[in-house]
């Protein structure tokens, strides 16, 4: 894994000859992560997988870092998972390795993340990406859940979180007929955050990466907790919990340095505490 | 420096970075068969992703622009008990070429010589501009035999000339002259006759010689325009104008005004 500290381009990540199957760089207070298989389009297979949620908790521990960021190519944010690779495995093979244990790691990721998607967000793609907390789309970015044309079924939670972002209706149709949803279903269906022209997904991505690096990023951790609880509980209890939330960040300094600011007029300064 | 690909329907003629495609069965009035439309498909798309091709140009052959699809070739297709599958046929071969020609990059031109009718009509509305020769006309003729009109029709026929006209000519089939059609803004010039191919060759050449990238993100944005909100037409823009500004092209055009000298153009 190449743990580089050079500056973000606001570009295309560009291709490189590492053989890593993702790269990393930080950018300020920005983690990023780039998907890094482009031969096989970012198919996501165990070994991938386990050293993004490696990296992810690294960069949740790390004061430094406040947003992780997450790209693919223009290409392919990720096709799926390595279909040959599971071919011809058991049920009890399956059960043992357990492959979709990784993701959890990634769910209970605090820290924001930013998912830069353009070309291809299929299978595991898809379900990697409604991991991510903010989702920036290209204008040419395909979603779907194919795996109904191999004989199974999504895995890493295609089945219940899609259902919850877009509802049973589409969740349906997209998951039980295969068909791809384009960028511009997938922004008014409620799947993406924002769609923009390919040009920019990454820099737009980039853009929105930073402007929540410079939140507090107790209050974004705990924001995102609060929205997440939303899809676990009911409303009095969603409710009751948010409000928990609330109180315990005025036990923090970027509560009273947000809150000063504000009404001095000036720009806070969070220092996540 | 002409090439020329072969096709039995159409002609493809490449020259000084405009690619012109002619309607080639003049005996039917260039009406659609199946090779046809396969034709012309397959050579958009050449025009599309030749690197040299900037402008595009589709004319007809003899006295028509195109009588729209060959109902000749229908024949065996209407005998009693048979019903038509129209939808398929229309996504199958006529689609493909319609947001063909409104998705590329490059401007596509309409030179018409003669009559435009049913799916004819529709694939000059389809264009991003329109010359017209004296003796062009445009006829919504579907309704004539009980259809309505597709190819995109309904959907270019309102936006060029307004809701009321649009009714009008679709519901009657009547015909549209030249010089209406230039009243009502369906077209962008009428030329005589024996200028239309040299009037579109300067506009096309005038075209080829602008900056590609900025064409082409004119041409997106005035696409989409009637459907966004001007709250998303100008983050559409606002976009497009960072875009714009990092082509060679915007530099050029700038230092070349400072410099008080012709810009060169690149496409970059």
């Amino acid at each position: 894994m190449t743990t580089g500290t050079t500056s973000a381009t606001t570009t295309e990540p560009k291709p490189m000859t590492d053989a890593s199957l993702i790269l990393t760089e930080t950018d300020g207070a920005v983690g990023i992560i780039r998907l890094n298989r482009p031969k096989v389009l970012n198919a996501l297979n165990p070994e991938l997988m386990s050293m993004l949620a490696a990296q992810c908790e690294a960069w949740d521990k790390d004061p430094a870092i406040h947003v992780i960021l997450i790209a693919g190519s223009e290409r392919a944010w990720a096709a799926g998972a390595d279909i040959g690779d599971m071919a011809e495995r058991s049920a009890i093979e399956m059960y043992e390795r357990d492959q979709f244990a990784t993701w959890e790691r990634i769910k209970r990721v605090k820290k924001p993340l930013v998912a830069a998607v353009s070309g291809w967000a299929l299978g595991g793609g898809c379900e990697l990406m409604m991991h991510c907390d903010i989702v920036i789309a290209s204008e040419t970015a395909q979603f779907g859940q194919p795996e109904i044309n191999i004989g199974v079924m999504p895995g890493a939670g295609g089945t219940q979180r899609l259902s919850r972002a877009v509802g049973k209706a589409i969740a349906m149709d997209v998951i039980l007929s295969g068909r791809f949803l384009s960028a511009d279903e997938a922004y008014r269906f409620g799947l993406v955050s924002r769609v923009v022209p390919t040009e920019h997904y990454y820099s737009e991505a980039l853009k929105v990466a930073h402007a929540l690096a410079k939140k507090s990023s107790i209050a974004l951790r705990l924001a995102k907790e609060g929205v997440l609880k939303a899809f676990e509980t009911t409303l009095s209890e969603g409710l009751e919990y948010e409000r928990k939330l609330f109180y315990m960040l005025f036990a923090t300094e970027d509560q009273k340095e947000g809150m000063r600011a504000f009404v001095e007029k000036r720009r806070p300064d969070f220092k996540g505490r | 420096m002409t090439t020329a690909t072969t096709y039995e329907t159409i002609a493809f003629t490449v020259a000084d970075h405009v690619a012109t495609i002619t309607l080639n069965r003049p005996t039917v009035y260039n009406a659609f068969n199946d090779a046809l439309t396969t034709e012309l498909h397959d050579a958009l798309k050449t025009a599309e992703r030749d690197a040299d091709v900037r402008v595009v140009v589709i004319t007809g052959e003899g006295k028509a622009f195109s009588s729209g699809q060959d109902l000749g070739d229908l024949k065996a297709k209407y005998v009693p008990g048979h019903v038509p599958h129209l939808g398929e046929d229309l996504k199958r071969r006529y689609d493909p070429i319609i947001t063909r020609i409104t998705s590329m990059d490059k401007p596509v031109i309409a030179a018409v010589n003669g009559v435009a009718a049913g799916a004819g009509c529709s694939l000059a509305l389809a264009c991003d501009l329109r010359v017209a020769s004296e003796h062009a006309s445009f006829i919504e003729v579907f309704i004539n035999v009980g259809l309505i009109p597709d190819s995109g029709s309904t959907w270019f026929l309102p936006r060029l000339v307004g809701l009321g006209k649009a009714m009008e000519l679709c519901c009657t089939g009547d015909k549209v002259g030249a010089e209406e059609a230039l009243r009502l803004g369906l077209v962008n010039s009428v030329v005589p006759a024996a200028e239309l191919m040299s009037a579109t060759m300067t506009l096309a050449g005038r075209l080829a010689n602008l900056p590609g990238r900025g064409l082409a993100l004119t041409k997106h944005l005035l696409r989409r325009s009637f459907e966004r909100d001007l709250k998303a037409q100008l983050e559409a823009e606002a976009f497009a104008q960072e875009t714009a500004g990092m082509t060679a092209d915007h530099t050029e055009g700038v230092v070349a005004f400072i410099e008080k000298r012709k810009p060169t153009f690149t496409g970059r």
